[in-house]
């Protein structure tokens, strides 16, 4: 299998915080794929909503997604394509 | 029928801090749980299996009030709790702590500390929902003892709620079998009073020895004595519900200006965020004292355009005979994200309100280029007024760019002690004054508003407090210009007649407090209020 990663700029005006932190890990753990997020030194699992909230990644951080589980590779795609929208702008159209 | 179980009958008496007058059976909310002395935990399996059950009974406990409650922001808030409460690192450390021999309530408060202490360091946003984790740590204390659940009890039937205190947290769980709240510490300005006012519950804080009282006792309250009285029968609390039904409706019969009992008038006006908060109650008073724009802002990356905005502001201004506007007030103490402010270690003193026109200059002038333009089309005249002005330089600017815009009634929030202390000075460029007493009184008592063991120094009777507002409403006096309060002090009917007397001209407040406002000021002559004032 091996190692795979994706490195993606977080979109996000409010950055990994609040809504799009919950939206992230709630298709992490929907996904059912170890992954693990990686900003800087800090490494965390995309499942735990306190891990990604200490990444304190804001708009325009970039960070790395990794796993070497199966399916590793949709995972990866589907959870990157997250980042790189902007859900909060997408709140504002909800609104 | 007689109650058996009916204590005797018992006076407590605390603050009034909400008029109105409740009675029902008394239910108390459990406060955060005593951690006890550590024990040998000879069996780590044991402790780890205690840990699970523990996180997993918080969070589906906080999902069964996200899918209870009507309110979507409050049912965003409880689920993402629960997500932490499931989180995998927390329930890792947890069971780490307890291999390492904790038992499970000091290894699931462990496991808090440690990650309380991660985003407490990163600061801004995430430093606030340090206090989210406590709450969520106090819960899995408890699951873990085997103790009630901390936090808003839902009893299946309409009761009192009794608590030490109330976070923010706790008001977000508030149903409506809630028929009044007694606390046994807090002040006139905690989220307890706050909370209660903007609800019309009934509310007594600082009533000592409300805690004593077993569950399942009927009690009596006034919220505008502040007398709490315990062991009644249920029909007596069915009288005292039906007294009040009666007393509201004779209010809300009231109507018309508001005025002292000699006639003396005093506008009461709505402090709103949008068109929506004018309900069927705002035709009751004379119009909106405090529309603040913030909502139009909000979870923007981009500012709202200027045609957004007008359409926002016209309907409001076609709605109501007098509004007055205030320009946006954000800054790192609410932050936008739009602003893209960097945080700032002391957001309360930092770049604010109309200080944020020192870094972005455009949002200012593009409202009130929209406030003229809304003007125009509706054929209003609007007052605009800025937040946080603290200088008379500053005041000047503002006007000058308003009234360079057509708009011909300019005024300023005094939220600032320096900008109270030449109200004369400002009042010399502008047009009128609003007088903010929430952040008047943190500004000036050096006392952050939302601390709860400073409640004291947030009492807007506090004299340092009225002396500021009397030399607003002298300078307003001696160059016959208005001078209003609408902060969350000119809501509370006890406390309007002393504003009056101290020469305020208007108050404005949510909608829901016009008709006791008026009421109580009916019942005083402006004589009376003078002698409440200067007394």
């Amino acid at each position: 299998m091996g190692l795979h990663h994706r490195t993606v700029t977080v979109a996000s005006a409010a950055g990994l915080h609040a809504r799009p932190a919950k939206l992230f890990v709630q298709e992490a753990v929907r996904l059912g794929v170890p992954v693990r997020i990686r900003a800087g030194e800090r490494t965390v699992p995309a499942t735990s909503m306190l891990g990604v909230l200490s990444l304190g990644a804001s708009q325009g951080t970039e960070v790395t997604l990794e796993s070497d589980a199966p399916g590793a590779e949709d995972a990866l795609d589907a959870l990157a394509a997250l980042l790189a929208r902007d859900l909060d702008a997408e709140e504002t159209l909800d609104a | 029928m007689p109650d058996p179980a009916r204590p005797p009958r018992q006076r407590l008496s605390g603050l009034g801090v909400s008029p109105g007058r409740s009675a029902g059976p008394l239910v108390r909310m459990a406060g955060p749980p005593e951690l006890p002395a550590a024990r040998p935990a000879a069996d780590p399996a044991a402790e780890i299996a205690t840990i699970a059950k523990a996180l997993e009974a918080v969070a589906a406990d906080l999902r069964r009030r996200a899918a209870d409650t009507a309110d979507a922001t409050a049912a965003e808030v409880l689920d993402a709790l629960a997500m932490m409460a499931e989180d995998p690192m927390l329930r890792e450390d947890a069971e780490r702590h307890a291999r390492e021999g904790r038992d499970a309530p000091h290894a699931l408060d462990a496991a808090f500390a440690g990650h309380r202490e991660t985003l407490a360091a990163l600061g801004g946003y995430l430093a606030e929902r340090a206090a989210d984790l406590d709450d969520l740590r106090h819960r899995a204390v408890a699951a873990a003892l085997g103790l009630p659940m901390p936090g808003v009890p839902s009893p299946g039937h309409p009761y009192v709620l009794v608590a030490e205190d109330l976070s923010p947290a706790d008001t977000a769980g508030l149903g409506p079998e809630v028929l009044a709240l007694v606390t046994e510490r807090g002040g006139p300005t905690s989220h307890t009073a706050i909370l209660a006012r903007s609800r019309g519950l009934p509310a007594v804080v600082a009533c000592r020895g409300v805690l004593d009282v077993p569950d399942g006792t009927v009690v009596s309250v006034d919220g505008r004595t502040g007398d709490v009285t315990v062991g009644l029968t249920r029909e007596d609390a069915a009288d005292v519900i039906e007294g009040d039904r009666r007393e509201r409706a004779r209010l809300a019969g009231g109507g018309g200006p508001g005025r002292t009992a000699d006639g003396h008038p005093v506008k009461l006006l709505l402090n709103i965020g949008s068109a929506a908060d004018l309900g069927p109650d705002a035709a009751d008073a004379e119009g909106v004292g405090l529309f603040r724009t913030e909502f139009l802002y909000l979870d923007r990356r981009q500012p709202p355009s200027f045609d957004e905005q007008v359409a926002a502001y016209a309907e409001v201004f076609a709605r109501a005979s007098l509004v007055v506007v205030r320009t946006l007030d954000a800054g790192t103490d609410k932050p936008l994200p739009f602003l893209g402010l960097p945080p700032e270690p002391n957001p309360a003193l930092g770049v604010r309100g109309l200080r944020v026109d020192r870094v972005l200059p455009g949002v200012l002038d593009t409202q009130l280029d929209a406030i003229a333009a809304a003007a125009r089309d509706t054929g209003a005249t609007p007052w605009v007024m800025a937040p946080m002005v603290t200088t008379v330089a500053e005041a000047t600017d503002f006007a000058r760019r308003a009234r360079a815009r057509g708009l011909t009634q300019v005024g300023a929030m005094i939220e600032v002690p320096a900008a109270a202390l030449q109200a004369e000075e400002l009042l010399a460029e502008l047009d009128f004054l609003s007088i903010g007493t929430n952040d008047l009184s943190q500004y000036t008592f050096a006392a952050d508003r939302q601390h709860p063991g400073l409640a004291d120094l947030l009492d807007p009777r506090q004299p340092a407090l009225l002396k500021l507002i009397a030399l607003c409403a002298e300078a307003g006096h001696a160059l016959g210009k208005p001078v209003g309060v609408c902060g969350e002090a000119a809501g509370d009917p006890l406390l309007a007649p002393l504003l009056v007397g101290l020469g305020v001209t208007s108050l404005s407040m949510a909608p829901i407090c016009v008709p006791a406002v008026r009421d109580e000021l009916s019942r005083h002559t402006l004589e009376e209020c003078r002698r409440l004032a200067s007394g």
